[in-house]
């Protein structure tokens, strides 16, 4: 179970998360709508501590964080840190080092395992991904679609509790996008506990079993995804589907026009 | 055989010497001391407590601001007079070594800082500590944007280690001036020391070639371009 409790999040003046409550299911993906500058990506990095909110708590397995204002202890953000895998919009692969070398990295410098050990363990992730062939290629050597499913499988490695996607197709074209869906398809079929944020309606409707609707740090509705999408309760829920069913059709009404 | 070219052999050897002993080794341990002291000051700068940021920006502060050869002089030539006694090299060592310190330390500063906020995000997500992902991630990145400028530094080096000459060692400059004062052939034997130093940098920017495209292979970047 991972759980938020009445988080609050403040830059400066600016409070961005209005007593947010989100708890997702061990086993089962949540997607995180909603505009441009809601709090979706803000909310995500308050689970693996990148940010510390104000107020509130996060409940992760066994861990319970309660927030004061403060920065957590060390050692707890060690601990939450090693239950979270972050997947970024820009997949800020290592440039330095290989697929298999980014793969790797959490095993042997973090969880401090034997090379041998790391390295069989990352080939099965790249494996997994479908990448076990561009082990040895650097991240400026591949596409976007393969950044990015590498990026999955480093946040894998340490098998998290729970991955945390930021947008992890939005960077990309449509082709390369449905690559990174499948994957994270496969993972959730699997019983990955995700949560995602997104504007990728097809990666939503087709990966999430909970959907959660954002509005300016506020929870506005939240929902099993198939009922939120097609059924929405609340008017604002409606509206903000509608652009997103607009979006996804952008490029083709574009192609469209002579 | 040419006078000039007689007279440029012969005093090929203790100039050669002179390089050897002094020159060069000046060189490389004041680098190598002055780009730890230039890595320490640039992370005082960028992480350190309100206090060290300060003394850091004062230390990068006097240096720049002051020609080396008066930094020289005030080290070998003043320090005695509170008591502070140094021979020539020593006193030349130290001089190169926080001059280079301070410049070093802005470089050093500058590519730590260019390298994307992500990377260290991406490190803290995979459960790095803040020293882990400074040694695995933020300075193996750093170190290859910084290999151009630093070499620059270190090509400075070689020839401002000419200035050792004004506080007394015995390098090849200074060698230089003492064949003068016995051949009166300033214009030769200048030259030839000109010719010297500038065989040095030459090594020095042909290893700063490999050294770059060794870096640039080892992170695909070559591949990926062609
Ligand atoms: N480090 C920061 N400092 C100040 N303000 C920030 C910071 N990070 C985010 N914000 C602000 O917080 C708000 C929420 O940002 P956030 O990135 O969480 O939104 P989002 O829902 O992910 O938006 P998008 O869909 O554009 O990614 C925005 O108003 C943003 O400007
Ligand atoms: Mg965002």
């Amino acid at each position: 179970m991972i759980r938020l409790t009445d988080i609050v999040k403040r830059f400066g003046d600016l409070e961005v998360l209005r007593r947010v409550n989100v708890s997702v299911r061990e086993g089962s993906v949540t997607a995180l709508i909603g505009p441009s500058g809601s709090g979706k990506s803000t909310l995500l990095r308050c689970v693996n501590l990148l940010e510390f909110p104000e107020a509130g708590e996060l409940v992760l397995g066994e861990e319970t964080v309660r927030f004061t204002g403060r920065p957590p202890e060390r050692e707890t953000i060690r601990r939450v840190r090693r239950q979270t895998g972050m997947v970024f919009q820009n997949f800020q692969l290592f440039p330095h080092r290989t697929a298999l070398g980014n793969v790797m990295e959490s095993l042997v410098v973090v969880l401090k395992w034997p090379e041998a050990q790391a390295r069989a363990r990352a080939l099965e992730l790249l494996e997994k991904v479908g990448l076990a062939h561009k082990a040895d290629a650097f991240p400026a050597q591949l596409s976007g679609g393969q950044q990015q499913r590498v990026a999955i499988a480093r946040a894998l490695a340490s098998s998290p509790r729970v991955l945390l996607c930021d947008e992890p197709t939005s960077a990309l074209d449509p082709e390369l996008a449905l690559e990174v869906v499948e994957v994270l398809a496969q993972l959730a079929r699997e019983g990955s506990t995700m949560m995602i944020a997104t504007h990728d309606l097809r990666l939503a409707a087709s990966v999430a079993h909970e959907a959660v609707l954002l509005e300016a740090g506020e929870v506005v509705e939240s929902a099993p995804a198939r009922e939120l999408f097609t059924n929405p309760k609340h008017e604002r829920t409606r509206r903000f589907i509608s652009t997103l069913g607009i979006d996804a059709q952008l490029p083709e009404a574009r192609c469209a026009t002579p | 055989m040419p006078y000039w070219l007689d007279l440029m052999l012969q005093s090929l050897g203790p100039l050669l010497w002179a390089g050897l002993v002094f020159t060069v080794p000046l060189t490389l341990l004041s680098f190598a001391l002055g780009l730890t002291l230039g890595f320490l000051t640039a992370l005082a700068r960028l992480y350190g407590p309100r206090p060290l940021v300060a003394l850091a920006r004062f230390y990068v502060w006097i240096i720049r601001g002051t020609p080396l050869l008066v930094q020289l002089f005030v080290i070998f030539y003043g320090l005695p007079s509170v008591g502070i006694l140094l021979d020539a090299f020593p006193a030349a060592l130290i001089g190169f070594t926080i001059n280079v310190g301070a410049y070093t330390s802005e470089i050093v500063r500058a590519v730590i800082a260019s390298i994307p906020r992500g990377q260290w995000e991406a490190s803290y997500s995979i459960g790095m500590s803040w020293s882990q992902a400074l040694r695995r991630t933020v300075l193996p990145q750093a170190a290859r944007v910084a290999v151009p400028p630093l070499s620059n530094s270190f090509i400075s080096l070689v020839k401002d280690t000419s200035l050792a000459a004004a506080v007394t060692v015995p390098e090849l400059f200074q060698a230089a001036q003492r064949i003068v004062a016995t051949t009166y052939e300033p214009l030769i034997i200048y030259i030839e020391a000109a010719l010297i130093y500038l065989a040095l940098s030459s090594v020095l920017s042909a290893l700063q070639d490999r050294l770059e495209r060794h870096l640039a292979r080892s992170s695909g970047t070559l591949e990926a371009a062609a």
